[in-house]
């Protein structure tokens, strides 16, 4: 990003491979926006009038003739929240390990080599994992719960890498100044370490939200596909043993088994607004970061 | 005295709690590990090795079931490489752009479409190659073949298709650790370059580039990795059929060979899948182990 300018002598007589390369590399660049601007536009013209209350706010069902997604959004919901609260303080956890207790040795490295492996395997085997172990080992089946313990694995690299680089920021004459008062190492981690690098670790966390969102081959197989809404209040909890389809997921049956495509395409409005401010979010999140860390 | 010894056991069991977190990780990689392969090898006894990872013909509800995985694993090596193929130059090239040769203008629109292009779920991708990309490739089809009695119309469910999305979903990889690579090259090297006459192209292409190379070589790497995980949105373009990986033919890859069949295959025809799930593993391990050395070297040359 930043511009490297050098005054080139051959600048008079412009060779025509530097000609060819300069179109390709400009054509290159324009077709990476061309093709994002194609895919909102698109999606926007086709699925923008399907989105409203109504397709926010009621479940598709013949009987009413209803047509909308609102158990979608409440599995959605649900799947975020169970994975983000027991993901989260694993992850922050490992990461403070990893900073802040662990020596340099074989134990780390091989923390260290788990953590880039599971973040190099694809979602599909997570899908696959998820229904052997917690589907049917521990006889969780098609449920929010398997589906949410499957993403726990998979975003768990997501906010242990984050937490670290935030970690890594904080100043060491904080840690200093803290044990030199007197601090423990647990009461200096809790007042001061983790403070200072909150920023950090909400940021690793939208990403996690942002990766749930988006998922889909991981849930197929654990969460199911199911779109009722809870009856109330108190059958959210037992909706956690029960199967539920994610936004993405319902994407997938409409485009596919169902042939349904008005729904999908509402659906992919949806999902692309959402994705859209989760990265706007960790957007604004990266900048106030940078500010801390200059200072 | 008292109070010391309470705020030993806090410290204590802080370190304890944070240690298991870390080794949660660890133990995460074992059992997938442990159950692929617990999974994914009895089927290598019920249908032998050979006839199950060379065979040709993938007929599990016949009368006598067929169970060869070889047309499936040749799909994904293709659709993965061709992707690769296209994708990488495209992703350099657009890399160059934002490091070397665009003004903080232009990068800040294309830099944001880029990271816009990475988080669109993949259901997206696939909805979209559904709608725009498997029409068109009918219409080819149909000039093709038109004089060729023996193809088997696919509508425009093909290879093709699958590979023109797996190479924009793994652009915004490409882009991103090779554009990193590339602006973490000392600028001394350009400068030398430069002054010794080469132009600003031939300083990019002879001298950036190549300095930037094991970080290139991570992001193809990464690249490959992303084009044979990816499930769902080439489930929805590349059809449904066990085929020889060619352009139009409607193909199978490991992964949507899961995606399609996981849901209602039993027996036998359950215990393949997961074979095939255990060889997808094995091809990804394999690229984790090459990103692992690459990022060993890089460490190694700062």
């Amino acid at each position: 990003m930043n511009n490297h300018t050098g005054t080139s002598l051959s600048l008079g007589r412009k060779r025509p491979t530097d000609m060819l390369l300069y179109f390709l590399i400009y054509f290159c660049a324009a077709l990476t926006v061309i093709l994002l601007a194609g895919i909102i536009i698109y999606v926007f013209v086709k699925g923008i009038h399907v989105v409203d209350l109504g397709f926010l706010t009621s479940v598709t069902s013949v009987l009413q003739g209803t047509v909308g997604i609102a158990g979608n959004i409440v599995n959605t919901l649900m799947i975020i929240l169970i994975t983000m609260l027991i993901a989260t303080p694993i992850g922050v956890g490992a990461a403070i390990f990893l900073s802040e207790y662990a020596k340099p040795g074989k134990l780390v490295s091989l923390i260290e080599f788990a953590t880039e492996t599971l973040s190099g395997i694809p979602s599909i085997i997570f899908g696959l994992f998820g229904m052997m172990f917690f589907g049917q080992t521990l006889g969780l089946g098609y449920s929010i719960l398997t589906g949410s313990l499957t993403l726990i694995l998979m975003v768990l690299p997501l906010i242990t890498r984050n937490t670290q680089e935030a970690l890594k920021t904080v100043p060491g004459s904080y840690l200093q100044g803290a044990i030199g008062l007197g601090a423990g190492k647990w009461h200096t981690i809790r007042t001061i370490l983790l403070p200072s690098s909150l920023p950090g670790i909400i940021t690793g966390v939208i990403l996690a939200i942002g990766r749930i969102v988006g998922e889909s081959a991981a849930l197929l197989f654990t969460a199911g596909s199911a779109k009722m809404l809870p009856a109330g209040i108190t059958e959210l909890f037992p909706k956690i043993f029960e199967s539920g389809g994610t936004m993405t997921v319902q994407l997938y049956l409409s485009a596919t088994s169902e042939g349904d495509f008005e729904t999908a395409f509402g659906i992919a409005v949806v999902l692309l607004v959402l994705v859209f401010f989760i990265n706007l979010g960790t957007k604004k999140l990266a900048a106030k970061f940078d500010v801390t860390r200059k200072k | 005295m008292k109070k010391k010894a309470k705020l030993n056991i806090v410290e204590t069991t802080a370190k304890y709690i944070f240690t298991i977190c870390a080794v949660i990780a660890i133990f995460a990689v074992c059992s997938i590990t442990f159950y692929m392969i617990l999974k994914g090898t009895p089927a290598f006894k019920t249908v032998g090795v050979l006839d199950l990872l060379f065979g040709t013909e993938w007929q599990p509800t016949a009368e006598e079931p067929k169970y060869g995985i070889l047309f499936i694993i040749l799909s994904s090596i293709v659709g993965t490489g061709a992707s690769v193929l296209i994708g990488v130059p495209i992703g350099l090239l657009t890399a160059v752009f934002l490091t070397e040769v665009s003004d903080k203008r232009l990068a800040a629109v294309v830099h944001p479409a880029v990271e816009l292009l990475a988080a669109i779920p993949s259901v997206i991708y696939g909805l979209l190659g559904l709608m725009l990309l498997n029409p068109v490739m009918y219409q080819l089809e149909k000039l093709i073949f038109a004089n060729s009695p023996s193809h088997q119309f696919t509508g425009g469910s093909n290879m093709l298709s699958a590979i023109i999305v797996l190479a924009i979903m793994i652009l915004p990889t490409v882009v991103n650790v090779s554009a990193s690579s590339i602006s973490a090259v000392p600028n001394e090297l350009r400068a030398a370059s430069l002054a010794v006459g080469a132009s600003k192209i031939q300083t990019i292409f002879k001298v950036t580039i190549p300095a930037a190379k094991s970080g290139i070589m991570t992001g193809v790497v990464l690249g490959i990795g992303r084009a044979l995980g990816e499930a769902m949105a080439i489930n929805m373009v590349a059809g449904g059929s066990v085929n020889l990986p060619l352009p139009f033919n409607s193909v199978r890859f490991l992964t949507t060979q899961l995606v399609s069949e996981m849901g209602y295959a039993e027996g036998t025809h359950r215990e393949v899948l997961f074979t095939v799930g255990l060889v997808l593993y094995v091809f990804i391990m394999i690229v984790n182990f090459v990103l692992l050395k690459l990022r060993r070297e890089a460490t190694e040359d700062e």
